[in-house]
């Protein structure tokens, strides 16, 4: 009789999930030890900067996994979950802007300097609660969810797919951007929200507490990854392939389609309201460009150059694309726009399964000499 | 045996238009192995449509059991309440194997809580390889959908409706794109779910139609023509009239 599945069984099949979650502990006690341990003067020490900015690779790994979960699994290109990620952000934002207290360029106990500027004389509503930092936590997750679901329950329900539910997406985010760029919104216009000052009353221009952002981080990341893959690794998971393969087919066993994927797609919005949320301490900084439809594109290449439909794959993807970007923005600032679409348009021809594809094609072939050694084992 | 009546009643379906139904009135028997034959644009896959629910009708009445007014009802829940369909073109999950393509076949609880947690229990195992039985595909239980051959996805098809436990279930072009000795397992395994569920056919193939009907019906231009068995059905005048070109 055939196994049954369980979480325990298909990670113990799966070195890929080892590989990536050794790795991301590696980088954290390696990063922790540059910062810590190494002396300032060496080469090889890591600065606040270089911790920052893998805590910003970390943050983009989690959102590209969001999306992987949703295109990869369910087949649902989402190009608007940048607009999820950027509400977490905001939320986030809003929390440490409460925070700075009378310590802002105005002095003003209460309303943050944008809104003095403005000559407000009260909180606006929605501002309230923001000074504490579990409510903040809470809306982290609740308000990029609420929209995914308002969202997602119009468009999934009115049977909207393929390309016409990408463009929605992009068109989503398009107008949050345009929204949260008006002074008038209560986010700060253009200028968004920075100069943020402490943490729970922890100072946020020391090291040591961006390194401790950088440790949560990766603890999200790979909670994240086990949650994904215990979703993918369930009976809902199998359903929603089966969705992304034939949809009709899986109505007709009588599955509700509009429900599963309402679900993956509320759940990949919180994920990327996290990543938002622990984006903008550690960059210290949210305004409305984040909500740009370019920003969710990208997104997609990365999960697209790490390989589409491993999780893994879209992590590391994240992490390679952005730091080719750190390089090549420095280095060359007017070819990396074109390097990017050049590395999209290859990805997609020659690795359609990604990096990911190439290195476990190598593995499987492995794999397949020894199976058929165990074969003629066998006649024998 | 009990079982549910299916009633087709005046149903009218039309696309700008062309009528693809006109007032069609069908009956289903419990357990009845039913072959529905008909030229091109007879209406048959649409009448598969408004009973599955993909197609509402412009009038007329569709009725499963006496009680059930299949056109208020959703695909998943004409799905859930014992129709099943399987589709001119093969369609299984190519990714999963076909152990799995059962799986999410079975009855049950098919809400997004339920099956995130469900884990396939003994019992469920022992219908899997009840029906892997059935459809000859114990073998290849671990083998993904797309590394099957055309006659082995038709097969696995029916599977996925038997695991569903149907009380009638809608057939469309089993056998085209067989090799005869597919054709022939085909047969047989249609004929071994008469009794015990209700079957619908809709097929081309006469020889076929031949080996496994005991009624059959006639559709042309939206309507039954002729019902009978297979020898009344072949020497009536009409129906000869359709086929050999008038």
């Amino acid at each position: 009789m055939r196994p049954r599945y369980t979480l325990w069984i298909s990670a113990r099949n799966d070195s890929g999930s080892g590989w990536f979650l050794g790795g991301l502990a590696l980088i954290v006690v390696v990063m922790s030890l540059l910062n810590l341990v190494v002396p300032a003067s060496s080469p090889l020490h890591v600065s606040s900067y270089g911790l920052t900015l893998t805590g910003k690779y970390l943050c983009y790994a989690l959102l590209a996994m969001a999306v992987d979960l949703i295109w990869g699994y369910c087949g649902i290109l989402s190009l608007g979950h940048a607009a999820f990620f950027s509400l977490g952000g905001y939320a986030m934002g809003m929390y440490l802007m409460r925070e700075i207290g009378t310590r802002g360029v105005y002095g003003d106990p209460v309303l943050p300097d944008f809104m003095v500027f403005l000559n407000w004389k009260s909180l606006p509503w929605f501002w309230h609660g923001f000074n504490h930092f579990g409510f903040a936590l809470l809306m982290v997750a609740l308000v990029p969810g609420s929209l995914a679901l308002a969202f997602g329950w119009l468009a999934f329900r009115s049977r909207v797919t393929g390309v016409y539910l990408s463009i929605i997406t992009q068109a989503l985010t398009y107008a949050m951007m345009l929204a949260f760029f008006r002074n008038d919104m209560g986010f700060g216009g253009n200028n968004g929200f920075t100069d943020f000052k402490d943490i729970i009353g922890f100072n946020l221009g020391s090291d040591r507490v961006h390194l401790v952002l950088l440790v949560i981080t990766a603890i999200m990341l790979g909670v994240s990854y086990v949650a994904c893959r215990a979703i993918v690794a369930s009976r809902a998971g199998r359903v929603i392939r089966a969705i992304r393969d034939a949809e009709s087919r899986t109505r007709f066993l009588g599955y509700r389609v509009e429900s599963f994927k309402l679900w993956i797609f509320v759940f990949s919005a919180v994920l990327a309201g996290i990543a938002g949320a622990l984006y903008v301490p550690q960059i210290g900084i949210i305004n409305p460009s984040e909500f740009s439809p370019i920003n969710s594109i990208e997104i997609v290449i990365w999960v697209a150059v790490g390989g589409r439909g491993t999780l893994y794959g879209a992590a590391a993807g994240a992490v390679l694309v952005n730091y080719a970007k750190t390089y090549f923005t420095s280095a060359f600032p007017e070819v990396w726009s074109y390097a990017l679409g050049a590395l999209f348009v290859l990805v997609t021809l020659f690795l359609p399964r990604g990096i990911v594809g190439l290195l476990s094609g190598r593995a499987k072939r492995r794999g397949n000499t020894e199976q058929l050694q165990i074969q003629t084992d066998k006649l024998e | 045996m009990s079982g549910k009546t299916l009633y087709l009643e005046k149903v009218t379906v039309s696309f700008d238009g062309f009528k693809a139904l006109n007032e069609l009135t069908l009956q289903i028997e419990p357990g009845e192995l039913r072959c529905i034959i008909g030229p091109n644009g007879a209406g048959k896959t649409t009448m598969m449509d408004v009973i599955t629910g993909k197609t509402r009708p412009d009038s007329g009445k569709v009725r499963f059991g006496p009680g059930l007014n299949l056109l208020s009802l959703s695909e998943p829940e004409i799905a859930q309440a014992g129709i099943g369909r399987k589709f001119q073109k093969p369609t299984v999950f190519e990714q999963l194997t076909v152990f799995e393509n059962l799986e999410l076949a079975l009855a049950g609880d098919k809400s997004f809580l339920k099956t995130l947690f469900a884990r396939t229990t003994v019992a469920q195992h022992r219908r899997i390889n009840e029906v892997l039985d059935v459809i000859g595909l114990i073998e290849q239980q671990e083998t993904s959908g797309q590394a099957l051959s055309h006659g082995q996805k038709q097969w696995l098809e029916i599977g996925m409706l038997l695991m569903q436990d149907p009380e009638l279930l809608l057939v469309d072009e089993p056998v085209a794109g067989m090799t005869p000795q597919e054709v022939e397992r085909t047969a047989r395994l249609l004929q071994s779910l008469e009794g015990e569920h209700s079957v619908v056919v809709v097929e081309h193939d006469m020889d076929f139609v031949r080996s496994i009907a005991k009624r059959v019906t006639v559709l042309h231009e939206g309507r039954v023509l002729a019902e009978g068995d297979m020898n009344q059905v072949q020497s009536n005048p009409r129906v000869i009239d359709v086929y050999l070109g008038g």
